[in-house]
């Protein structure tokens, strides 16, 4: 890359903390096994020889999507406590200043950088306000809603005593009108999911090479560099 | 005084061992301990026979066909004597007017202390197009049903349509057809719903026979279905599962899978979300249900089951797209998309840098 003999040119700054940086791809490696695994429980692989008791392909495929599902919760559950008592880059994606102004120029200018209007974008330490977007909508609202009726799903075979049937199927499951439209919306959320992660993973790697900041390598080592001397327009 | 249901029994000829049997069997049915066998029998040898009025909206009767056909065939007999049935259009003797006194009459006589047995719903459309839709001795029906449900002690909403609106109220729904316990204005008795197309009549017996037992109504999950018949999904107790967690799947009809009985999940089995005891209590005296006989279950007790598109699709139909789609092919088609567009916006991307970078130089 001819830019990066320039990226150093101004001090790094330490942007994602290490459970940030551990939930992310643990998070992205839970989402990807969930997704598979979802996609066969909805329409499962061609039917397997042999006797019954010699297979358990459903079984395991399911205990797959379980595990991941736990992994997914617990590793969002972290994800939140680190908002409170991480840096203010942690924070970030969970609460979009929808009040101010200069956020919503912030995604004006982002759009005109994607629609190839504005000649080059601006310079962010933390997420630009399109990114907060596009992850507080489509990644943190996800993952909540398929936490809960995730949960709520599990719950109908865990059975009326367990807490997941307790506290998600029971109220979740008359909400949306019978289990069926449940499996229904946790299938079509999926998608929404894989959308964010085509755009998520195209974008990373586009900002990496042509926004004025380090991307991909920042969520590896936490420290995000700079291409250019000029000022930040995020003011940290 | 009311004769007591063993009188009833007795009466009709059922010697003492085989009433002593169905109260075994009952409480096994209801999930009881052996202990309740006895205390099934004594309520039977004391109690009265409860009134019932059993009321039929728009409706096909298949409630009514399963409940006389109930599998024991010592239930039929017991509940249909047990019971002080005193209003059943259907299968009473009395006709027009001497038919529709009786309700009159046995609303003044116990008030407050009948069930109100519903068969079907209300077409509620009528109430504000002024169009005419089941009519019962020159009224409405829902007229009917208002007038008996202030008066009954509870009200057991018998079948999907009852319970949910079944096919009458499937889209678009031209009668207004609305399950009981949406319809306004119907007093304060509780109802317990007993949904499917038609109901397990065992279950429909052993809710009867609950209630008259221990003087309360079963309990009731969240959605008011009694929780010992629909706490669990057909799939849960499915016989064919084993087949379904080795991944053992009917591909097409008539296959080599299907003749060996494996999973009917992929020819659209709704066993999974499907609420009923069809796979424990079975029908016919246990002889046999849906998906035992090779048939996929087609979700009959469940909420709107005729709106979630094809009884042999795995996936729900969305109509909200326009054209019919399953989650997978909305899903596809945004990911193409997307796909599409992201391809574009990195060639154009990377053509744009190329320029930039010969405009630098």
């Amino acid at each position: 890359m001819s830019t990066s003999t320039k990226s150093h040119s101004e001090p790094a700054v330490y942007v994602y903390e290490a459970p940030v940086r551990i939930w992310h791809w643990i998070n992205a490696l839970a989402i990807i096994v969930l997704c598979i695994t979802g996609y066969f429980i909805g329409s499962p692989p061609p039917t397997m020889p042999g006797e019954a008791s010699d297979n358990f392909l459903m079984g395991y495929i399911r205990f797959a999507h379980f595990a991941a599902a736990y992994i997914f919760i617990i590793g969002f559950l972290g994800r939140i406590y680190w908002a409170f008592v991480g840096n203010s880059h942690a924070r970030q994606i969970f609460f979009p200043p929808i009040f101010s102004g200069e956020f919503w120029d912030g995604v004006f200018h982002e759009a005109k950088w994607y629609l190839f209007i504005a000649k080059e974008p601006r310079k962010y330490t933390g997420h630009n306000p399109m990114a907060v977007i596009f992850m507080h909508i489509m990644l943190v609202w996800g993952t909540i809603f398929m936490i809960f009726t995730g949960l709520a799903l599990y719950g109908e075979g865990a059975g009326y005593d367990s807490w997941q049937y307790t506290y998600f199927s029971g109220w979740i499951i008359p909400l949306f009108g019978q289990s069926q439209d449940v499996h229904t919306f946790h299938h079509l959320v999926m998608w929404v999911l894989i959308l964010f992660i085509i755009m998520h993973v195209y974008v990373a790697i586009r900002e990496d090479i042509m926004s004025r900041q380090s991307l991909v390598s920042t969520m590896i080592s936490g420290w995000r560099t700079f291409k250019d001397k000029r000022d930040v327009d995020d003011g940290h | 005084m009311v004769e007591t249901f063993y009188d009833v029994m007795r009466r009709q000829g059922i010697t003492r061992r085989s009433f002593l049997k169905f109260c075994g069997l009952t409480a096994a049915a209801m999930g009881l301990s052996p202990a309740y066998a006895g205390k099934i029998a004594h309520a039977m040898e004391t109690k009265p026979r409860i009134p019932v009025l059993w009321l039929h909206g728009l409706e096909c009767t298949c409630c009514s066909e399963s409940f006389i056909r109930s599998a024991h065939p010592l239930a039929k007999d017991v509940i249909l004597s047990m019971i002080s049935l005193d209003y059943d259009d259907t299968i009473m003797a009395a006709a027009g007017h001497q038919a529709e006194a009786i309700i009159e009459e046995t609303i003044e006589k116990y008030d407050g202390n009948y069930i109100l047995a519903c068969e079907g719903n209300p077409g509620l459309e009528q109430e504000h197009t002024g169009g005419m839709s089941c009519i019962i001795a020159g009224k409405p029906f829902t007229e009917q049903l208002r007038h008996a449900a202030k008066h009954a002690k509870a009200i057991i909403s018998w079948g999907s349509c009852a319970s949910w609106g079944c096919v009458q109220a499937a889209s678009p729904n031209p009668t207004g057809a609305t399950p009981i316990h949406k319809v306004p204005d119907l007093g304060n008795a509780p109802i317990i719903k007993v949904p499917g197309c038609p109901p397990i009549a065992e279950v429909m017996t052993a809710v009867i026979t609950y209630i008259l037992t221990f003087e309360k109504l079963p309990s009731l999950d969240r959605q008011g279905r009694p929780k010992m018949f629909y706490s669990q999904r057909i799939h849960d107790k499915c016989y064919r599962r084993p087949h379904f967690d080795a991944g053992q799947f009917v591909e097409k009809w008539d296959d080599e899978a299907a003749r060996k009985g494996y999973c009917l999940y992929k020819m659209g089995c709704k066993g999974p979300t499907t609420y009923n005891a069809c796979s424990t209590i079975r029908w016919n005296g246990g002889l046999s249900f849906p998906i035992q006989a090779g048939h996929p279950c087609i979700g009959c007790s469940e909420d709107g089951f005729w709106d979630k598109g094809g009884f042999y699709n795995r996936l729900t139909s969305i109509h909200q797209f326009g054209v019919e789609e399953n989650a997978d092919e909305v899903g596809i088609a945004a990911a193409t998309v997307v796909g599409g567009a992201v391809a574009v916006h990195a060639a154009v991307s990377a053509l744009k840098r190329t320029q930039s970078k010969g405009d630098q130089e």
